[in-house]
Formats: structure tokens, C-alpha cells, sequence
């Protein structure tokens, strides 16, 4: 069953940066884009799992703090090495001021 | 063809598919592993090393990967490879990406060094807590190692021959705060000591003193493996001599990574980086396919030390000013400009990712050649990103 979480404030996130959110055990990576769109994705890189969370947003692209792996944060798309593996994505919605993601 | 199937050489093979090449790749390595990451091996035990693509990534792209195969000879003139098995191998175009081998100065040849898995293989197994290690040099690969063996319970001792570690890769204060917190860990350190000679199981220093220990390893940099190269008279200074475009003196023949001498900045630069070695392996394989833009990145390193970590963006200088940042409660970033401003370099320090985000943006800030006010720079609050933008 997919329910819909409230992940924080749209207010808590910067403009073209991110902020981690755990939740059930597992951790996610929420993105507010340079034209205000939010998005959702796994909250650890897919080389050797290292969290995302201090790495740097540029446009639609996330890079990894560690090694520089990159993804699109919109569709989880891997854009090359050392990253192959994708990251899972989760929709979302803004309501009443907050960011909420379907997990589950 | 590319001989070489380390981090370099595996890129540019892929490279080359990637940018629409469709005829035959042969990659050549001369270890019968599949193609792996080597950075693990010096930060922590492991059983088997993290290939850098499976086998079926590599047959899929049509890549021939010829693994436990040494190459005696390139013979430019007829565009072939010798191999050690006497068998010869035709070439249209030839990347050489042979990486260096570990240094090993005058008296401590019985060391141990670290390269390969079976190197960490023959320092870290049957290593126990309380026996001893020894490492000669204070680098980023002995300290990787002395923080590795300290969980472990080892007791360490570091010899460096400087009065600092990391003398040739961060500025003091970056290293005292690494110096400190090996300290703490319990590692030993001796600084301006030179080795006379050592054994695999003893060091004697120059001033007589022995130090005895179950293993003895030296990291005290690395020689490019250029020798293949120089035989087939290629132009040889401090590693294969390459234009902006990896090309070698052999215009037909391009060489990249740790094995290269590349212009940076407008002087001969070699690098030992894990990244370089990617980006490097990449701009080779477009080259190779006519593009002719000029290499432009800028070197980038890291080292991980029990929870610290240290990034490097571009070359720091030993003895230029720094403008220091803090980056939250412990951790800190040193940038150094040029004379017209220009930042050239930054190195960062903290625990976990913690300079991350700044070496990356002072990264793209030192490629575009931005000036950058010392005061802002300087100014936690101050986002680099705008910088970049402004």
C-alpha cells in the first residue's frame, strides 16, 4: 500500500539543493529545482552508498559527495561513471505548504 | 587499442562506444582480475576487489578484454604489439594507460608496497592486534593504510622524512589536523627521518635507531610505468610526454592517467588520481576519435582517514597564502589564489562529506578562472554557488 508522507516544509528545502528524509528504516533525498519543482529520489548513491545528501545540485543534476557519480533527480537517470545503477524515484506533491512523497 | 586496464583505461573504452565508435576495442591488462577499483584497497580489509564493470558490461559493449597479458613491445612503425607470448596484435590507433608501480628508494627494496589486492593481501592478512607495522611515508596512501590497521588494533609507527605528513599534497594546516587526530588514534610518528635501509620485517634509520615489526610498507609515491614507451622512442620526461589531447610525440599513438605528463596550466603535470584517470581516459578516447578540444580539468583527490576526509581541488602550493573557510564546527577549507586572484586551489578537511559540497564548487570556480574576493570566500554564509553564477 502507497501513502502519500509528509517529508518537510516547501520552505525547507533551497532553491537547486536538496535535504535527506528518513522514514520506515529507509532514507530518501528531496529536491527543490531551479523552477521550484520538487522530486524525490533513493537517499544513497548507487556506487557505494554513501548518502546524497551533502552532495551539490546544479539545474536538474545531483553529484554524489564522495566520487562524483551524477543522476538526474527527476527521473533517477545514472549520467555515467563510476555510476551505472539508476535511483529509484517516488512521486510527489506540494500541499498546503508542504512536501509530501508516495512511498511504500 | 589500449594497454592498460586500470580505471583509465577501462573508461576509455567505454568511452569510445559511448561516442559512436563501432569498430574493434582490445583493452590489454596485464592482472588476471577483472578490471577493479583500486582506492579501497589502501581504506579498509577487503576480501575481493570491486570490479569496475561486470565481465558481461564489457562483452556487451564489444570490448576484447585480454586479462594476464603482458605487452613486450610496441613497434610504432608497423602499428603492432608484441605480447609476452610472442603472439602480435595489429593497432589503427594505440592508447597507452599503464598507470605507475609504487617508488621504492635506495636500501628499503625488501619493503612491502601497496598496488594490488595481493599487496593488501600480503600487509593486512595475518596482521593482528598489538603486532606491528611500519610504514615509510607519510603520504595519503601510508596514512590510509595507518588509519585501516589502527582499527584493527595494530600497532603503527609512520616515518616521513619531511617535518609534516602530505607535504607535497595539502597545505600545514590541513595536515596538522590530520597529524592530530592519527595522534590521538595512537599511531607513532617520526618526522624527518631518513631511511638507511630496511627488511620485511625492520627498519634502520639513518641515525642508527631499528625499528623491529612484523611488516614493513612503503608508500613513497610512484614511478609511471613508461618504460614500453620509451622503448618505442616515444618522448619520455617524468611519464610519457602528451599534448592537450593525450597525443604522445607518435601521432597515432595517445597515452593518459597516472602514466602521462600532460599540460596543465601551461606547465608538465602527472597526476596519481583516481578521478584524473577516468576524466583522462575519456578525453583520450574522444581525441582518438578526432575531436580536438584541449584537456581542461582540473585535478581533483581525496583520502579517507578513519571518519575524516580530505578533498583537494587543483594543485595547492606549499608556500602560498591561504583564505580559510569554515564549513561548520570541524571542518574547514583552504583556497589559495594567484597573483591576478584567480583561485587555483582548495583543500578541504572534515568528517564524513562535510567539504564536499565547496570542493566541488571550487572546483568549477577554478576551471572558469573566476576571481573571487577573499572576503566572501571566507564567509560561511556566503553560498559558492552564487560565485559561480555571478
Amino acid at each position: 500500500m502507497a501513502d502519500w508522507i509528509k517529508a518537510c516544509a516547501v520552505d525547507d528545502i533551497e532553491e537547486e539543493d536538496l535535504i535527506r528524509f528518513d522514514h520506515g528504516g529507509k532514507t530518501y533525498a528531496i529536491y527543490r529545482s531551479p523552477e521550484d519543482g520538487y522530486f524525490a529520489t533513493d537517499g544513497l548513491c548507487t556506487h557505494e552508498q554513501v548518502h546524497l545528501e551533502d552532495g551539490l545540485v546544479m539545474d536538474h543534476i545531483i553529484e554524489c559527495p564522495k566520487h562524483n557519480g551524477r543522476f538526474d533527480y527527476r527521473t533517477g537517470e545514472a549520467k555515467g561513471a563510476p555510476v551505472c545503477v539508476n535511483l529509484g524515484t517516488y512521486p510527489v506533491k506540494v500541499e498546503d505548504g508542504s512536501v509530501f512523497i508516495r512511498i511504500g | 587499442m589500449i594497454i592498460g586496464a586500470g580505471e583509465c583505461g577501462v573508461r576509455a573504452a567505454f568511452a569510445l562506444r559511448e561516442n559512436g565508435y563501432a569498430g574493434p576495442v582490445t583493452l590489454i591488462g596485464e592482472e588476471a582480475h577483472l578490471p577493479y577499483e583500486r582506492p579501497p584497497l589502501s581504506k579498509g580489509w577487503h576480501a575481493t576487489p570491486k570490479p569496475i564493470a561486470s565481465e558481461s558490461a564489457f562483452s556487451d559493449a564489444g570490448i576484447r578484454l585480454l586479462r594476464g597479458t603482458r605487452v613486450e613491445a610496441i613497434e610504432p612503425t608497423e602499428h603492432r604489439l608484441r605480447l609476452e607470448d610472442g603472439a602480435v596484435l595489429d593497432y589503427g590507433k594505440l592508447l597507452i594507460a599503464t598507470g605507475a608501480r609504487p617508488r621504492l628508494f635506495p636500501g628499503m627494496e625488501a619493503a612491502l608496497t601497496l598496488r594490488t589486492p595481493e599487496d593488501a593481501g600480503a600487509i593486512l592478512d595475518g596482521l593482528t592486534p598489538r603486532s606491528h607495522l611500519a610504514i615509510i611515508g607519510g603520504g595519503f596512501i601510508g596514512l590510509e593504510l595507518a588509519a585501516t590497521a589502527r582499527r584493527a588494533g595494530v600497532v603503527v609507527t609512520v616515518i616521513e622524512a619531511a617535518d609534516r605528513l602530505m607535504a607535497r599534497a595539502v597545505p600545514a594546516e590541513i595536515a596538522a589536523i590530520a597529524h592530530a587526530r592519527h595522534t590521538l588514534e595512537g599511531v607513532r610518528f617520526l618526522f624527518n627521518a631518513h631511511v638507511a635501509s630496511a627488511t620485511k620485517t625492520s627498519v634502520t634509520l639513518g641515525n642508527g635507531e631499528a625499528i623491529a615489526c612484523e611488516r614493513v610498507v612503503a608508500g613513497v609515491g610512484a614511478v609511471p610505468n613508461a618504460e614500453l614507451a620509451e622503448a618505442a622512442g616515444l618522448s619520455v620526461a617524468n611519464g610519457i610526454v602528451v599534448d592537450s589531447s593525450f597525443r604522445t610525440s607518435d601521432p597515432e599513438i595517445y597515452a593518459a592517467g597516472d602514466c602521462c605528463s600532460f599540460p596543465y596550466q601551461g606547465r608538465p603535470v602527472r597526476l596519481e588520481s583516481w578521478r584524473a584517470a577516468q576524466h583522462h581516459g575519456h578525453h583520450a578516447a574522444r581525441a582518438m576519435l578526432g575531436d580536438a578540444a584541449a584537456y581542461a580539468k582540473i585535478p581533483w583527490f581525496w583520502s579517507d582517514q578513519y571518519d575524516l576526509t580530505l578533498q583537494v581541488a587543483g594543485l595547492p602550493e606549499a608556500d602560498r597564502a591561504c583564505i580559510r573557510r569554515d564549513v561548520g564546527e570541524a571542518a574547514f577549507i583552504l583556497f589559495q589564489a594567484d597573483d591576478t586572484g584567480r583561485l587555483i586551489a582548495a583543500s578541504g578537511i572534515g568528517e564524513g562529506n562535510a567539504v564536499a559540497r565547496d570542493i566541488r564548487l571550487a572546483e568549477m570556480l577554478i576551471e572558469r578562472g573566476v576571481v573571487c574576493d577573499p572576503a566572501r570566500l571566507a564567509d560561511p554564509a556566503f553560498n559558492l554557488k552564487a560565485a559561480l553564477k555571478g
